[in-house]
């Protein structure tokens, strides 16, 4: 019995190849290695999947589910397939496995069961792609309305704006001959109906068919007995016009007195269709589009994506890897904005817990500074577009200087390596210490946080949460130290863990982790000043402008702000490479940290919520996508 | 727009000696509009990227509230101007209109940035609605992806001016000021795709005229509506080769009905390139000159 066990233990602890060894000895007739070109991890027999997959959570301890997703191999193949990345929440690198199954009658069983966190997952699935999950509990569309015609990310399904399969356009390039879309629509808008419509039958039902595919079932002439006391369930709409869901997001409770029974995300509010439009780009347009998902650390986005491509590209021959400049300067980047992400959400959580937008003032001053020097480095504020495969946009200017955007009419004009010293050191540990002084051990705000919105480390696991969320029920899983990526292995900082798994837990977290950031920057400054001079091109010149990428498969993953950020990227179709992605994926931290929402919720009061959403700190840009 | 006594008073109405500091005399609509324009309440409403900048507009750095857009109204009853701050899907477009017709009258739509404004980058996408004007008038547009604080708030100051310029009197100006009550914008359905209840007209015949084409070309598959127009040459030509002889006056029927039709629109495009060339060449002249006078 206990050599059982042991030999159970040694298992869990198997590397990548040995269990993918494991997993071939021990169930040859479900498992075959993926072989294709540029291709990892294993194809499990859609029948066997459930199995093979309690078989890796269990034996081989890959616990975490970080992302499912879907691929149309249309033309390549023919297939649907979905392709899952399982972690150990110990750390290490991911367990592919994929489900491969027809087209037309696209059916996997769903893995809901085994990992909870693929809830959301293959619900988009479904809407997307139209593949069904049976033993799913609730497959309804997510980010689409009920009764949309058709699975939009499909291969052959076509926008109403459609133009070609993928850019640059002929209509634009060459020659230039740019032409309004609306011109080209007998209806002058964005819209494709299909040709036997039925008018008479449309009424405006969509209030209705959201409250019913929610299965609440709520009765409210019903009244129910509650220890003698007569009382009605009530259904109670939050958003997506509501101030304190973080943007056009919506929560559907229903409440007996003050008290959440359930609550359902409905979502897709800011749906923009990140993923279609971003595989008819080519990998270099992407880069801005990346930007805009998580819009508050742009920075961040850009690293995940840059790091995925360049995986794919480190196939191929003509690839050289970044500079160490160049690293050192990803790094501060992503680093600033963390803690303009961490501010920010420590901000609009206390006016959502009500105190109500005086400190977020504080923080938007300083998110304000670091967004000059972004301006400055990058050319715009927000949306900085500035990290690009194998390189960056461009090195630090020597000067900041600006006559557009004065502070107290005055044309700021430092110097970069200046103005970055006085900023790292003296005012972002300024604003900390003021913050924590007023904030940690605040008696209303220890009141209202503490004990409110739990989510045990198993449920935190099971649920696929990631980064604070995570952190926050005591599970010390930081991508930068799980399975590090660019120079974090050398630089010294904590991860930020806290046990609790409450609302306070999540603030004490993003605290520590602002203070771990600002130890990371100021371990940076000096490596800057090392590397003055140094070009950040490998080879001393921009790469190329419309790179060719090998085909394979990619899954680059970052610890942003809000959790673990990760781009699954397809390159195929073409010859020797592809110069736009057959699929690109987000696994959207604030999608998926949505899925134990209603969990968390339960139990809890009405007033409470929006706290419990905004300690888990969303944006709808990358939830929606 | 401030309101100076001396200029003000500087009409063909006397004003005696004493008085002159204490009296101003103006029209009602230039009053109305002073108040008005001074405290424009926006809604408390952000969709995207941009509602980040605009939050980063309201806080202390920028601070909004130096030009009377004072607070943020959370409710749409309390607000008098809606800034459509990010993208408009198609699934979001339901509530905008309905928060629109929940605002009272007089109110003003501020699209802010290129998704709002025209769709921006995302303007392609299947659930995009590309640019708020497709539902709502709008008042402003201000360009930027996303636009920087500085512009929003030169956005803001623009619909200070157009409120200037506004008058009682004269009914056909604004909605609000003619004769009974303004009609509502007809909020869209949701159905296969998003449908505006104006053009249901438009989907029926065309529905029609694809219905009558199925049977006119033996197709048993037809295209979805509106790739017909973009394809109707291909269609055509590969129609001749199946289906023998074609009726063209059937298929004219599925050419634009709304909208300006391609051809005319590609005249007006070069018309106006031609123009812009000639400005152009006027302006280089110009500067030539007054080097030479210099």
């Amino acid at each position: 019995m206990e050599n059982l066990a042991a030999a159970e233990q040694s298992v869990a602890k198997l590397s990548i190849e040995d269990s993918i060894e494991y997993l071939k000895s021990n169930h040859s007739q479900a498992i075959k290695l993926d072989d294709r070109d540029g291709y990892q991890g294993v194809i499990v027999d859609s029948d066997q999947l459930l199995d093979i997959a309690r078989v890796i959570r269990d034996q081989l301890g890959f616990d975490y589910l970080s992302s499912a997703t879907a691929v149309d191999y249309l033309g390549e193949g023919d297939h649907m397939e979905m392709v899952y990345h399982a972690y150990r929440s110990s750390g290490g690198g991911a367990l592919v496995f994929k489900a491969q199954t027809d087209r037309d009658a696209a059916e996997i069983p769903s893995l809901v069961s085994v990992w909870r966190g693929a809830d959301f997952q293959e619900r988009e699935a479904w809407d997307l792609y139209g593949i069904r999950f049976p033993g799913h509990p609730n497959l309804a569309r997510i980010l689409m309305w009920e009764g949309f015609e058709g699975h939009p990310m499909r291969k052959d399904w076509r926008e109403a704006y459609y133009e070609e399969e993928r850019k640059p356009f002929d209509s634009r390039w060459p020659g230039g001959h740019v032409h309004r879309a609306e011109e080209k629509n007998v209806f002058g808008k964005n819209v494709s109906y299909p040709p036997d419509i039925d008018l008479n039958r449309l009424m405006d039902n969509s209030e209705e068919a959201v409250y019913s595919s929610l299965g609440l079932g709520v009765d409210v002439e019903r009244i129910m007995d509650k220890d003698g006391f007569e009382t009605n369930e009530l259904v109670v709409n939050m958003g997506p016009h509501h101030p304190s869901t973080h943007g056009v997001f919506r929560m559907v409770l229903t409440v007996d007195g003050e008290t959440v029974t359930s609550l359902e995300p409905v979502m897709g509010y800011l749906h923009r269709n990140h993923e279609k439009i971003g595989e008819r780009n080519t990998y270099l347009h992407n880069i801005p589009f990346t930007d805009r998902l998580d819009y508050i650390s742009s920075m961040g986005n850009n690293h995940g994506y840059v790091l995925a491509v360049e995986q794919l590209m480190s196939l191929g021959r003509k690839y050289n890897p970044p500079t160490y400049r160049c690293e050192a300067l990803r790094v501060m980047m992503v680093e600033l904005s963390r803690i303009v992400n961490h501010l920010w959400a420590i901000g609009f959580w206390l006016n959502d817990i009500g105190a109500f937008f005086t400190p977020v003032l504080y923080f938007i001053q300083e998110r304000e500074r670091i967004l000059d020097f972004f301006e400055a480095v990058a050319g715009s504020r927000m949306m900085c577009n500035y990290m690009r495969f194998g390189g960056l946009f461009g090195d630090l200017p020597e000067r900041i200087k600006s006559v557009s955007n004065l502070t107290n009419d005055r044309v700021r004009d430092y110097n970069t390596m200046q103005f970055l010293t006085e900023m790292i050191n003296e005012r972002i540990p300024r604003t900390i210490d003021e913050l924590e002084i007023l904030l940690t051990q605040n008696e209303i705000l220890i009141e209202r946080s503490m004990g409110v919105g739990i989510l045990s480390a198993e449920d935190a696991i099971n649920f696929s949460a990631a980064g604070p969320l995570l952190r926050g029920s005591g599970v010390a899983y930081d991508i930068r130290r799980a399975d590090p990526y660019s120079i974090y292995p050398e630089l010294d900082f904590d991860v930020a863990v806290e046990a609790e798994g409450d609302m306070y837990a999540r603030y004490r977290v993003r605290v520590t982790e602002l203070r771990e950031s600002v130890r990371i920057l100021k371990q940076i400054l000096p490596r800057l000043e090392a590397t003055a001079g140094e070009s950040i091109w490998a080879d001393g010149k921009p790469g190329a402008y419309a790179p060719r990428v090998p085909h394979g498969e990619s899954y680059g993953r970052v610890e942003n702000g809000k959790g673990e950020l990760g781009y699954y990227i397809v390159s195929a179709g073409g010859r020797g490479g592809s110069s736009n992605p057959w699929r690109y994926h987000v696994r959207a931290p604030s999608f998926i940290n949505l899925t134990p929402l209603g969990h968390m919720s339960k139990g809890y009061k009405v007033a409470d919520i929006v706290g419990i959403l905004g300690s888990i700190d969303i944006v709808l840009g990358e939830t929606d996508r | 727009m401030d309101l100076n006594l001396q200029e003000l008073n500087a009409t063909e109405f006397p004003v005696p000696v004493e008085l002159e500091n204490n009296i101003a005399i103006t029209s009602l609509s230039q009053l109305y509009n002073w108040g008005r324009r001074n405290s424009m309440w926006p809604m408390l409403f952000g969709l995207a990227c941009c509602a980040i900048e605009m939050i980063a507009t309201a806080s202390s750095r920028f601070d909004f509230s130096r030009f009377g857009f004072e607070v943020m109204r959370a409710t749409p009853r309390q607000a008098d101007l809606m800034i459509v701050s990010g993208t408009v899907t198609k699934k979001m477009v339901v509530p905008i209109v309905r928060l629109y017709n929940q605002m009272p009258e007089p109110k003003y739509v501020l699209a802010m940035g290129a998704c709002a404004s025209g769709g921006g980058p995302f303007k392609e996408g299947y659930n995009v609605v590309s640019g708020m004007d497709k539902y709502l008038p709008v008042d402003v547009y201000v360009p930027g992806c996303p636009p920087t604080p500085q512009a929003l708030l030169f956005g803001m100051i623009a619909l200070q001016r157009k409120i200037d310029g506004q008058s009682i009197a004269n009914g056909d100006d604004v909605p609000w000021y003619g004769e009974g009550p303004a009609e509502p914008t007809p909020v869209p359905v949701l159905g296969p795709d998003i449908i505006d209840p104006r053009q249901m007209d438009m989907i029926r015949r065309q529905a029609e005229v694809a219905a009558s084409e199925m049977e006119l070309l033996g197709q048993r598959e037809l295209p979805a509506l509106t790739q017909l127009v973009a394809a109707k040459v291909e269609t055509a030509q590969a129609a001749t080769a199946e289906a023998g002889p074609l009726d063209e006056d059937a298929l004219s029927v599925v050419l634009p009905t709304g909208g300006t039709p391609w051809a005319e629109a590609e005249d007006i495009r070069e018309k106006r390139r031609l123009r812009a060339l000639a400005r152009k060449a006027l302006r280089a002249s110009r500067r030539a000159s007054q080097a030479e006078g210099e």
